[in-house]
């Protein structure tokens, strides 16, 4: 028997397994899951329980709150000229505010990417930032932001502002990671400078995702936007507020529509743009 | 003659504990086409990356004209890696740019980080690439998307990319692995081609021995990570191949 036959044998019959002192190891089951699953249904239980709903309320409840809605009709359009710029108000918190968050993540991505972080540290440093800006909801940021500098816009802008771009670092930099490292090593290997490299390889690389990204973003912050009214940071969900608590439902059901309308029209321009891009 | 390239006792350990290079030594001159050839795994691609420090070596030092690049400065090292081409297997290119554009990332290393990162090249920048592109038959192709082109195609830009840096070495790191059998045969060619034309030595993975004995005028056998052949085409007889790939080569069919 030639070497070449030799070793091909080794490679070839599976028999051979117990000539080379291998162990065949079972895998062991992953009780993890399961662990999660009964306990999630034990913790469902136990809040059925504890929590002791009185389900007599949502019978009556459901038949107040279609008598309310019947009473909001019809919608009252009178205060259309306090309503609109309200609206339009909204409309720029929450763009300025996720523009200046895609701005600023696009700096820091490229630091929290751990294939173009100058070392690991800086990355988790960057990433554990973004998940402290990320996990404090929008609606928290808004009241510290009005504590520091007061009711208006501008808390709206910077709670959005920093809530997003907490998401935005962590999804840029998520797609950055998952580009082939080939690209990167060839223009490295030009002799390209760190910043060539991101905007000359980089950038055009990851651009389909990042733009999907800010637009997804760009619709959450307008939802948000009318909703940061509710705590003074200006827009249409102070409005709203006003008028639910002066009891004056008509308004209510204006100012309710001409949110929809806002919404719903941003959802149908952005997959329109996502379609092109 | 000076060598353009010196390989001194170079040593490669990965963090787990790998031994992918073990004290390399050799002397690359310059017009040379150095094939290197080697099993999977035999750290083929390491070595080539050592050389211009994609990878950083563990031990011994690598001259590149009269400067140890192993002991360089991250500066220094740009400046080499300017003179140094390479051409991948997977190409490597950005795939939304444009043909010329990709070709133009080859004088990134000469362009100031401002216009370089905004894609502003000088108009004899331009001019040479759309050259380089007419010599590997691209000219219609120079301002199409990278990824519209085929894989012979990508290929030739990635080639062309090596060349507008106007290297003096260029380092091929299995450039016809991904292609079929005529695009590869077209890639070599080209290669080999412009390297004789120009005078720019190169050094070449390969994984096919024939290729390797085709166009080479010296070849390497590496395995696990020592140097196990050096010498001319016509010196690697039957014997020496069998031991270059003797423990990891069980015939895929037999042959007769």
């Amino acid at each position: 028997m030639s070497e070449l036959e030799k070793s091909s044998d080794n490679i070839y019959s599976l028999n051979r397994n117990e000539d080379n002192n291998e162990m065949i190891v079972k895998p062991k089951k992953d009780f993890f899951i399961k662990g999660v699953l009964i306990f999630g249904c034990l913790f469902f239980l136990f809040s059925l329980y504890e929590l002791n709903i009185d389900y007599s309320n949502l019978l009556e409840g459901t038949v107040a709150f279609f008598i309310m809605l019947g009473d909001m009709f019809p919608p009252n359009i009178s205060e259309w000229a306090y309503v609109l710029p309200a609206a339009i108000e909204s409309l720029q918190v929450a763009i300025l505010g996720t523009v200046i968050a895609v701005v600023i993540s696009l700096v820091l991505a490229f630091l929290a990417a751990e294939n173009l972080a100058p070392n690991k540290w800086v990355a988790r440093i960057v990433k554990s930032f973004a998940t402290l800006m990320r996990v404090i909801p929008t609606i928290i940021w808004a009241l510290i932001f009005i504590v520091a500098v007061g009711l208006g816009p501008l808390p709206g802008v910077l709670a959005i502002a920093v809530h997003s771009l907490g998401m935005l670092i962590k999804v840029f930099a998520q797609s950055v990671e998952e580009m082939d490292g080939g690209k990167i090593e060839a223009l490295k290997a030009s002799g390209a400078g760190s910043v060539q490299i991101i905007a000359q390889g980089v950038i055009p690389t990851v651009l389909t995702a990042l733009m999907a990204w800010t637009i997804l973003r760009l619709e959450i912050d307008i939802g948000e936007s009318t909703i940061l009214g509710l705590v003074g940071a200006g827009g249409i969900g102070w409005e709203l507020m006003r008028a639910m608590r002066s009891y004056d439902f008509n308004t209510a059901l204006f100012i309710t529509m001409v949110i929809f309308v806002m919404i719903f029209s941003v959802e149908m321009l952005s997959n329109r743009l996502k379609l092109k891009v | 003659m000076e060598p353009i390239l010196k390989i001194e006792n170079l040593d490669k350990v990965y963090p787990d504990g790998t031994v992918a290079l073990s004290n390399i030594n050799f002397n690359v001159y310059p017009g040379e086409f150095v094939v290197v050839i080697g099993p999977s795994g035999a750290g083929k691609s390491t070595l080539l990356r050592c050389m211009n420090r994609l990878v950083e070596p563990t031990n011994g030092n690598v001259i590149f004209k009269d400067k140890k690049i192993n002991k360089a400065n991250s500066k220094q090292v740009k400046q080499i890696r300017r003179e140094i081409g390479m051409v991948f297997q997977n190409f490597n290119l950005i795939d939304r740019l444009t043909v010329l554009n990709n070709v133009l990332h080859g004088r990134l290393g000469y362009t100031n980080t401002i216009k370089g990162s905004l894609g502003i090249f000088s108009k004899k920048d331009i001019t040479e690439a759309e050259e380089i592109l007419a010599r590997v038959g691209l000219s219609k192709q120079k301002y199409k998307r990278a990824d519209e082109l085929s894989g012979g195609q990508m290929q030739r830009v990635g080639i062309s990319r090596a060349l507008s840096q106007r290297p003096r070495l260029i380092l091929a790191d299995e450039p016809i692995a991904s292609l079929d059998p005529a695009s590869s045969k077209n890639i070599m060619d080209h290669i080999y081609n412009i390297c004789t034309e120009d005078k720019i030595t190169a050094i070449v993975n390969l994984h096919q021995v024939e290729v390797a004995i085709k166009y080479a005028t010296r070849i390497i056998g590496i395995q696990n990570g020592e140097v196990i052949f050096d010498g001319q085409p016509s010196q690697l007889t039957d014997k020496v191949i069998d031991e270059i790939y003797h423990d990891r080569r069980p015939p895929l069919v037999h042959a007769q």
